[in-house]
């Protein structure tokens, strides 16, 4: 979608560039996850360290672009779609802060645990979970770029894939946990890791739901509030 | 931009959003001004809710003006102003070859954009609706309605000792409250303000934002403004006109949230139209 153009140059210059330091700082999250992920699998101790020192570059930007939105705010009073823009990107990098932070704390458990020691039989689920993470992170920064609401419904429906590995993981732990009670300090680690991944997923689900009230002024969070409960 | 007209072409006929409502104070039905051969509002339909406050926005010369002053008949007093459609007062037509445009001018009573206070004294300024049309018939209850209409236009206690000053001794903002004292001392249904505060600086804006909520528990109140955070400010409802035609209607806050129609979006966003 072509977005036409404001009569303030500046105005335009500004809305572009909150815009676009969002995906700078998207791009960062991203990198940070990726990192933390293969730190973890591949027991990088280096790379752990590096994930849990980077992180207060993702919060100093969240910010700095807080302050924009907030000067934006106070300036030019943005209306419809510019003001669903502000008040959706003011939620997603608190989202987008918080991946950082779940990322910075799977860099802290790999720095502390050989993973293939403690857990080799757990690698291959990790994996999985780190993909499916993974991907869900990309695509919601790509529906962000895009501003696009189809895709942001689509990944938030994808987001059930990932409760379902994570809740087949938890189990798996917890059995390896009664076999093994020595090794509880170690499983407690892994159980953090996983919890963190599967907030990212949540997060980057908030995210989704962020742009498709952008786009289309409809919120879709807590939908199933309006949905008579299943029983249970 | 190429195919703009094309499109705008399209979603002529129809406003979008929810220009009818139930206990409509005011319904104007398929109403088309001319001036002359120059036509000036196309078929446009839009009911007034009673108690409602509701403002009209839209770039300099799309009409608002124009389909106001159909609302009190002022057009009559244009010459080359022709009128056609249909617009009801609590279900009379107004147009009607019984109704008398001066009774019909009291019922809906006008403020302009500039303060025009007569160069009479406050009082007499108030006075004056209320004597043409019989109002009051002795001194007492007269002085009660010149007090009770300052009063009620949060004037009264900064004039209460200048009475019989001229009224054109008033600041702006002073001078504003003043005419809209002297419209609701006739006691009208309806009032009709073209933009009332294009005059007068934020603090005195403030004020009469203020009064413009309080007398719409009273009054049902039609604003044009320029002002978009002005018509955010005050209104529940907001009418969106683009050369002469009524493009969308809506809640207010739908309107500056998510407005249904493109041009609506450009013109609040502030984009070329
Ligand atoms: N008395 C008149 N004689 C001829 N044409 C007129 C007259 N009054 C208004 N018009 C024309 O009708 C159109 C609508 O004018 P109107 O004053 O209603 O616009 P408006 O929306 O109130 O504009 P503004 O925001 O500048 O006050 C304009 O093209 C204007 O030139
Ligand atoms: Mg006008």
């Amino acid at each position: 979608m072509e977005v036409q153009q404001h009569i303030s140059q500046q105005y335009n210059k500004d809305l572009k560039s909150i815009k676009s330091n969002v995906l700078s700082m998207g791009c960062l999250v991203e990198l940070q996850v990726q990192n933390a992920i293969y730190a973890l699998l591949n027991q990088d101790q280096e790379l752990a360290k590096e994930v849990s020192v980077s992180d207060y570059k993702i919060n100093k930007m969240e910010m700095e672009i807080d302050a924009d939105c907030a000067k934006v705010i106070a300036k030019r009073q943005p209306a419809a779609g510019d003001l669903r823009l502000v008040i959706a990107v003011v939620k997603i990098i608190t989202d987008l802060e918080r991946i950082g932070d779940e990322a910075e704390k799977i860099g802290r458990y790999a720095k502390k645990m050989a993973l293939k020691e403690v857990a080799a039989e757990m690698h291959a689920e990790l994996s999985s979970l780190g993909s499916k993470v993974m991907t869900i992170l990309h695509d919601t920064l790509d529906s962000f770029a895009r501003m696009d609401a189809q895709q942001a419904i689509k990944v938030v429906a994808s987001d059930a894939q990932i409760d379902d590995e994570f809740n087949k993981i938890s189990r798996l732990l917890l059995t390896h946990m009664m076999e093994s009670p020595r090794n509880i300090k170690h499983m407690l680690r892994v159980t953090w890791c996983v919890r963190a991944l599967e907030r990212i997923g949540d997060h980057s689900q908030n995210i989704c739901e962020h742009v498709v009230y952008s786009v289309n002024g409809k919120d879709v969070r807590h939908v199933h509030l309006n949905k008579p409960h299943q029983g249970d | 931009m190429m195919n703009k007209r094309s499109e705008f072409d399209v979603e002529i006929n129809d406003t979008k959003g929810t220009p009818f409502i139930d206990n409509a104070k005011i319904s104007a039905r398929n109403v088309e001004v001319f001036y002359e051969k120059k036509q000036a509002i196309f078929n446009t339909s839009i009911d007034i809710g009673k108690n409602q406050i509701v403002a009209m926005i839209g770039p300099s010369g799309c009409g608002k003006s124009t389909f106001l002053r159909c609302l009190n008949r002022m057009n009559d007093t244009i010459q080359s102003c022709q009128i056609r459609g249909e617009i009801k007062l609590d279900n009379e037509d107004i147009y009607a070859r019984q109704q008398d445009p001066v009774l019909l001018r009291a019922r809906v009573g006008m403020v302009f954009q500039k303060p025009n206070p007569f160069s009479k004294s406050i009082y007499d300024n108030v006075a004056y609706g209320a004597k043409l049309h019989g109002l009051t018939s002795n001194q007492v209850e007269l002085d009660d309605l010149v007090e009770k209409s300052l009063m009620r236009a949060g004037l009264f206690n900064e004039v209460k000792d200048d009475l019989h000053k001229p009224g054109t001794g008033l600041s702006g903002g002073q001078q504003q409250r003043l005419c809209i004292a002297r419209t609701i001392a006739i006691d009208p249904e309806v009032i009709l303000m073209d933009e009332p505060t294009s005059a007068l600086d934020p603090i005195a804006t403030a004020v009469i934002e203020e009064l413009m909520i309080e007398l719409s528990k009273k009054y049902t109140i039609v604003i044009v403004t320029h002002s978009m955070q002005q018509a955010a400010r005050v209104s529940q409802r907001t009418a969106y006109f683009h050369m002469g035609h009524l493009i969308e209607v809506n809640d207010t806050n739908t309107v500056f949230t998510n407005p249904e129609h493109q041009l609506t979006e450009n013109y609040i966003t502030g984009r070329f139209g």
